[in-house]
């Protein structure tokens, strides 16, 4: 856990950073440190390991005031990932992860095998441990920073914009590794990113601090987007707040409809009888235990229903997809249907606009 | 060369003039030029890498120390060396290979200097903070991250330094050194052509072989450097 109390950093040249900041980062817990460029994000996260120190207030980590800490021994207990990732040019992938526990005096076979095993964590090809950072990939860097920051299992971690130097598609997918990665490990994380979306994303809760790094909202993602605490944080949150919400919200929040369900082998009267019985004029054709075969019109039905013959469905969303996915998958759809899926093909049921409008008029009637 | 050519009365090129005394004697004076060099090359490093640490380290000693140099530096190499030998008490020190060493450490250390200075300003920003966030000590930082990413600067440095003290050596032959140089001095005393010529061809093989193998030195401490350019 770490705990700022009321602290404050002001430069030597008299610019204030961070003023009268209380923040509490709960065990397990990734906070994310949002806001517009200079407001002092990096200072706060550096003041943690004491690359920067306070002028004011006190710092804690799980008890310890970090002021009575060694902070070369605090640094090495801190897993840091630089804003420029700031890889040693003159060392190997593998030498640039075995950094620290080469410095805390692991042996040779364990550095070995922990480096080996990093590589394979953070998603990096096998090929790049002996190469040089300047041989790597803008993402391959990226992992590899990552990587290093976390050698030797620290429980803390500081993350300034780790995925900022890369495009946004790979942003998105090494998001998306370091939050299944986060499951499994679950660090303390202060995040530091401008990028809002990638704050509601990643972060457990969201400080967001405005210039001269003053907190205005510490909240959970889904808090702040339905109730900005004040003008800063709404304009910050910027345009399509409803949308951003929906993107926090998985699909199996929404129950989905069963729908004109028929197995392949039915004979086409009753398949027929599916269909009228909910007013529909098509059918969706399943195999044994639920297999998504397609869907077919009521009038070209074979008999018995054909699984071969049934058309694809273009939009299919799974249970863990958020509801920004689906909704977009419903836009694009013609018919206003998306087919819920799990494990790739094992038919859920249906998400209409209905129940999705229906869900939102819900949630937002909750929330006031 | 052409006054000297027309008095002289033996022809040229003169292979006679590699009997073995002269293959001795240019034996020694390749001794003489190379330990000249690499002395001063060597107190020049002993000198100017602390300096230079203590300019990046405390930046108060930044400016004075480069402009200090950088107006030593625009003096004229061989009128530098004349005038150490003018201003120093030769008396005292002699004339002997130390007073010649002094004066051209004196000169290795302004470009050393300078170049150890720039190979330390060249380490990048983010490199050197990653450094310290993980845990690095400022004194295991400078060692394994800060000088091996100086190195290929310092090395440039090195080499311009061999390459001029090499030619600078020559100039010490007025004190009674010089390597190769006194074949100059000699060779015009006795109006000897080929003396002279061998002389120049000595000296620019010795520092070309030196060149190359400070290039061959620089590639292999630097495998991280060579391929620089290549992938990415
Ligand atoms: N060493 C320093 N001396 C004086 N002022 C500084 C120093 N470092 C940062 N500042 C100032 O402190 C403020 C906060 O800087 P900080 O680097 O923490 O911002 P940031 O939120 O990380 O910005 P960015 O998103 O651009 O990385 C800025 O106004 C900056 O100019
Ligand atoms: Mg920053």
């Amino acid at each position: 856990m770490i705990t700022f109390d009321a602290v404050r950093k002001q430069y030597p040249d008299g610019t204030v950073a961070v003023d009268d900041l209380d923040l509490q980062v709960e065990e397990g817990d990734v906070v994310v440190l949002v806001g517009p460029s200079g407001c002092g994000k990096t200072t706060t996260m550096r003041m943690v390991n004491r690359m920067i120190e306070p002028t004011g207030g006190t710092i804690t980590v799980d008890g310890t005031d970090i002021m009575s800490t060694d902070p070369v021994k605090l640094r090495r207990d801190i897993g840091y990932v630089i804003q420029q990732i700031g890889l040693f040019p003159h060392r190997t992938t593998a030498e640039n992860i075995a950094t620290v526990p080469e410095l805390v005096g692991w042996d040779r076979s364990r550095i070995r095998e922990r480096v080996a095993e990093l590589i394979d964590t953070v998603g990096l090809p096998d090929g790049v441990a002996d190469r040089y950072p300047h041989q790597l990939s803008g993402g391959q860097r990226q992992r590899v920073g990552v990587a290093r920051a976390l050698a030797t299992d620290p429980p803390v971690m500081l993350m300034d914009e780790p995925f900022g130097a890369v495009d946004p598609i790979v942003r998105g997918r090494l998001q998306d590794e370091f939050l299944r990665l986060q499951a499994e490990v679950h660090k303390t994380i202060v995040f530091v990113t401008h990028d809002i979306d990638e704050a509601i994303k990643m972060g457990d809760r969201i400080a967001i601090l405005s210039e001269g790094g003053v907190l205005q909202q510490y909240e959970t993602p889904a808090s702040i987007l339905a109730h900005p605490a004040n003008a800063f944080v709404e304009d910050f949150l910027g345009e399509e707040r409803g949308l951003k919400r929906l993107s926090l919200i998985p699909v199996k929040e929404v129950t989905a409809d069963r729908g004109p369900v028929v197995t392949v082998g039915t004979n086409a009267t009753d398949a027929r009888e599916v269909a009228r019985s909910q007013g529909a004029d098509w059918v969706v054709i399943v195999g044994d235990d639920d297999t998504l075969r397609g869907w077919s019109w009521t009038d070209e039905l074979a008999d018995p229903v054909d699984g071969d013959a049934a058309k694809p469905f273009v939009t299919q969303v799974e249970a863990q997809d958020s509801l920004r996915t689906a909704l977009d998958a419903l836009v694009s759809s013609w018919t206003g249907v998306a087919v819920r899926v799990s494990g790739g093909d094992r038919y859920e049921g249906l998400l209409t606009r209905e129940l999705l409008t229906a869900e939102l008029h819900d949630d937002a009637r909750a929330r006031l | 060369m052409s006054t000297l050519l027309a008095q002289s009365g033996r022809p040229f090129p003169d292979w006679a003039w590699f009997d073995e005394r002269n293959v001795d004697r240019l034996r020694d004076l390749f001794v003489e030029h190379v330990q000249l060099t690499g002395l001063a090359l060597l107190f020049g490093l002993l000198i100017a890498i602390p300096l230079a640490v203590a300019a990046v380290r405390w930046r108060r000693l930044y400016s004075p120390l480069l402009n200090l140099t950088g107006v030593l530096f625009t003096i004229p190499s061989a009128a530098l060396i004349i005038a150490v030998f003018a201003f120093l008490p030769v008396q005292t020190f002699g004339l002997k290979p130390r007073t010649s060493v002094l004066a051209l450490t004196i000169y290795t250390l302004l470009i050393l200097f300078r170049n150890t200075v720039a190979g330390l300003d060249s380490v990048p920003r983010d490199v050197t903070e990653a450094a310290t966030a993980m845990g690095f000590r400022p004194s295991r930082r400078l060692l394994r991250v800060e000088f091996p990413l100086a190195l290929p600067v310092i090395i440039a440095g090195i080499r311009i330094a061999a390459v001029t003290t090499l030619g600078l050596v020559t100039v010490t032959a007025f004190i009674g050194q010089g390597g190769f140089g006194q074949l100059f001095i000699t060779g015009f005393q006795r109006q000897y052509t080929m003396e002279v010529a061998v002389g120049v061809v000595a000296s620019v093989l010795l520092a070309v072989l030196v060149d190359l193998l400070l290039v061959w030195a620089e590639r292999a401490l630097t495998p991280w450097s060579q391929s620089r350019g290549g992938a990415t």
